[in-house]
């Protein structure tokens, strides 16, 4: 059990979000997405760049970019050997 | 009749609310503007099974009710202002949870309502099972299980509707608890918002409260408005609650809030509203497609064979309308020709009223066969994930992902159209992302300017025309970028709006929803641009045609003509009163407004090589960018030169002295990136939503082209490369 950065967690790696450390609109937009601490989440997959991140998060589908995940700390079930 | 009640439709976007309302209202629906803002109001009636009819309004798709965007702020505008009978909040019974939070927002609020659970047989599908009356209980409202795509339960949805409607009940406020440390505060502000009547004609009174907590702009600023000092508590309160929480929970009040509105909704759904059959976090069809589609090697590839796709759609199978179209206009023209008397009235016919109106009609099919396109990728979610892939590279310039498109369709292969490109810009939510997309897709190599770039590059680079071409193609999309990135830091300056955004399972459009999205479009650019664009055809007509021959030189060529008459017969006469007949075009033109104009400019134009001729030829590119070559073609008594067939003015340039390679890449460089023509100017004042931005794409569009043009210009002639 660890607490990691969104932006961190490698694909098919899932976890649990414990904050969400950010305010106004942009902590309003990651909220209003079912993005809320106890919420588990699991990474789909990365852009070809690398970066938006798409991730599965209450049975849909929903992208942010990387420097927004920066903002999401989750607690992660296993480390990805 | 008139509409006994009124319908709003609320909901997330994807959830199928356009869908249901197609299903209700059909073709019958009308399109305007919210005042004052751009975004698209849709109303029509429904006829209800007692007869009875009602108007339905269908509100922007929004996941929250907050002030941050014009959307959530039109739609809790309308609620509040317009007071619907009964609000139809649709949910996507597939994506419950997420789907409910606007619902809670909805039931704070407190306007009647009939949750609309949607796509019931995608949920089936996958092994969700809901209980709809359970559901109806706990949140005390009416639910109806409706599949929108098929229309199966939208007559009992209407029904409940109707019954609530009628009933005319009162405003019933949803009171949730944000815990205790905020409950209190709230109690407090409550207090003082009902003590001294806070716009509580307009809002619940806890409503206003949590919004101040939220740190909501648009209701602070009324409440200021309206009472100072009672504003002045509630930011007190709001700032103490915030010091508190902060400093003992580290969160904030609207994240609190947030949090306990989840709380609400998951209370409900534990108690046996919602029953999965399978493991929530298996794999769909929809996740298949995207590992193939979104696959990093193979994504990229895919997207820019259906961005090519797309590309070839709307210019290629638009061909055939568009030259039916030319041929009508043409035909017209003829008859105004031979059935005219000639004067300026017959002038102003043909080149003011029917080019004028061929120009606005021939842009249609361009226009619907591009919504078409768009309306595919965006209805089948395949556009979300055009953003996804894109989205670094035009992050990068202060633009969103969904950027590209609008690029594409303006030229970015070679080719496009401004005029589609501008309205392509409606795909992007965020607005300072959107504005600087719409006022940099016209440095595009569209259609219009390739035939200028074609015959110049053919005169004066022929050995290498194909290797020049492509790279003012390269060159068109760094100026693009690098301009909305200059928008970004100066005029638009601000944070990038959030990203954040759904990839909405794969879906198969419906073929009416395609039909109806594609005709609205269309009709909107027909009847809101187009009767700007035939005034300023008209107007540009003038430009170029008056003041017209004093009456001397008018006499001149009457008089040579009758001289070459008598001396002169058969083909050697029809020629020498032709070539009379151009130079005459010529004189008219170059004493005409616009000529005078060209003339005038010399002064300043020659630092980037031009003459008179030339600026005459760009004042005319103003009306469409292939302009420019029939004009020059006048200009040097040619008479009017086909852009499709200029050898003439091909031949007459790279004989004149005054024209070099270095003039020729000046002046292409200045036609690819001054003013964009007026079709697309007035679209960007339409999609904009003001004509400062038509005004800012004229002045300093040209302002920049001139610079570059002059920059190219005398470095060319310093190196003696003329």
């Amino acid at each position: 059990m660890a607490k990691i950065n969104l932006r961190r967690m490698a694909r098919n790696q899932s976890g649990v979000i414990t904050a969400i450390k950010v305010a106004g609109e942009l902590g309003q937009r990651i909220r209003e997405m079912g993005l809320v601490p106890g919420t588990r989440i699991t990474i789909q997959g990365r852009a070809p760049l690398n970066d938006p991140v798409a991730l599965r998060v209450m049975g849909g589908t929903l992208s942010l970019r990387n420097n927004e995940a920066d903002h999401i700390e989750v607690e992660v079930e296993e480390q990805q050997p | 009749m008139k509409p006994s009640f009124t319908v709003a439709l609320a909901g997330n976007p994807n959830s199928g609310k356009t869908t249901l309302f197609n299903a209700l209202t059909g073709a019958r629906q009308h399109v305007g503007n919210y005042p004052g803002v751009t975004v698209e109001k849709k109303e029509g009636p429904y006829t209800l099974a007692d007869g009875s009819r009602c108007n339905i309004v269908d509100l922007p798709g929004t996941y929250s009710l907050t002030a941050y965007s014009v959307e959530e702020v039109v739609a809790r505008d309308f609620l509040v202002q317009e007071r619907p009978d009964v609000v139809i909040n649709i949910v996507d019974a597939s994506n419950l949870e997420r789907n409910l939070y606007l619902t809670t927002q909805l039931l704070e609020l407190g306007a009647p309502m009939v949750v609309a659970l949607n796509m019931m047989d995608v949920a089936k599908d996958r092994g969700i099972n809901i209980d709809s009356d359970k559901l109806a209980t706990l949140l005390g409202v009416p639910v109806a299980p409706i599949i929108a795509r098929s229309g199966q339960g939208t007559v009992a949805l209407m029904e409940e509707a109707r019954r609530l409607g009628q009933q005319n009940p009162a405003w019933n406020p949803l009171h949730i608890s944000y815990g205790e440390d905020l409950d209190n505060t709230l109690l407090q502000m409550e207090k003082v918002v009902s003590d001294q009547g806070l716009l509580t004609d307009t809002y619940p009174a806890r409503w206003l409260a949590v919004k101040y907590l939220e740190n909501d702009s648009q209701v602070k600023e009324k409440t200021e408005q309206g009472n100072r000092e009672a504003a002045a508590a509630l930011s007190r309160m709001t700032a103490e609650a915030s010091r508190h929480l902060q400093t003992t929970l580290e969160t904030f009040p609207e994240s609190l809030i947030a949090d306990h509105r989840y709380g609400y909704i998951k209370s409900i759904l534990r108690q046996g509203v919602l029953s999965h059959r399978h493991d929530a976090d298996r794999l769909y069809t929809s996740d298949r497609i995207d590992r193939v589609l979104t696959n990093r090697f193979l994504g990229p590839l895919l997207m820019l064979a259906v961005l090519f796709g797309l590309y070839n759609f709307t210019f290629s199978y638009s061909e055939l309308p568009v030259a039916w179209l030319d041929g009508l206009f043409g035909w017209l023209s003829e008859a105004a020709e031979a059935g005219l008397p000639d004067g300026p009235l017959k002038s102003m016919v043909i080149s003011g009223v029917i080019d004028g109106v061929g120009g606005v009609l021939g842009f249609v099919p361009i226009i619907m066969f591009m919504f078409f396109g768009i309306a595919i990728l965006e209805d089948s979610g395949y556009l979300a994930r055009v953003a996804f892939m894109m989205d670094r590279v035009f992050q990068t310039f202060g633009l969103h992902g969904s950027s590209v498109m609008a690029y594409i369709v303006s030229g970015g292969i070679a080719g496009g159209c401004a005029v589609p490109g501008v309205m392509a810009t409606r795909t992007l939510k965020s607005r300072r992302e959107r504005l600087a997309t719409l006022l940099t897709v016209s440095f595009m190599n569209c259609g219009a300017k390739l035939p200028v770039l074609a015959l110049l590059t053919a005169v004066f680079f022929s050995d290498r025309q194909a290797l020049v071409m492509f790279l003012l193609t390269l060159l068109a999309w760094a100026v693009a970028l690098l301009v909305a990135k200059f928008y970004r830091l100066t005029v638009l300056k601000g944070p990038s709006t959030p990203f954040v955004m759904e990839l909405p399972p794969y879906r198969l459009p419906t073929f009416r929803g395609l039909l109806i999205h594609t005709w609205e479009r269309t009709w909107q650019y027909i009847k809101k641009a187009g009767t700007v664009i035939l005034a300023i055809s008209i107007l540009l007509w003038a430009m170029m045609t008056f003041p017209g021959l004093p009456e001397e030189e008018e006499a001149r060529f009457s008089g040579r003509r009758e001289a070459v008459s008598a001396t002169y017969g058969g083909e050697e006469l029809d020629e020498r009163l032709a070539a009379i007949d151009r130079q005459e075009a010529e004189r008219g033109l170059e004493l005409s407004l616009a000529g005078r104009i060209g003339r005038g400019l010399e002064g300043v134009s020659r630092w980037a090589g031009f003459d008179w001729r030339t600026n005459i030829a760009l004042v005319g590119g103003f009306a469409a960018k292939e302009v420019v070559i029939s004009t020059l073609g006048t200009a040097y008594s040619l008479g009017e030169v086909d852009p499709e067939a200029s050898e003439s003015l091909a031949a007459t340039l790279a004989n004149d002295p005054a024209w070099n390679p270095v003039k020729a890449l000046a002046m292409i460089i200045f036609v690819m990136f001054y003013a964009p023509c007026f079709v697309t100017v007035v679209c960007i004042v339409r999609e904009a939503g003001s004509w400062k931005w038509g005004a800012l794409a004229v002045g300093f569009n040209t302002l920049f082209a001139f610079a570059l043009a002059v920059a190219v210009y005398q470095a060319g002639m310093a190196l003696g490369l003329g």
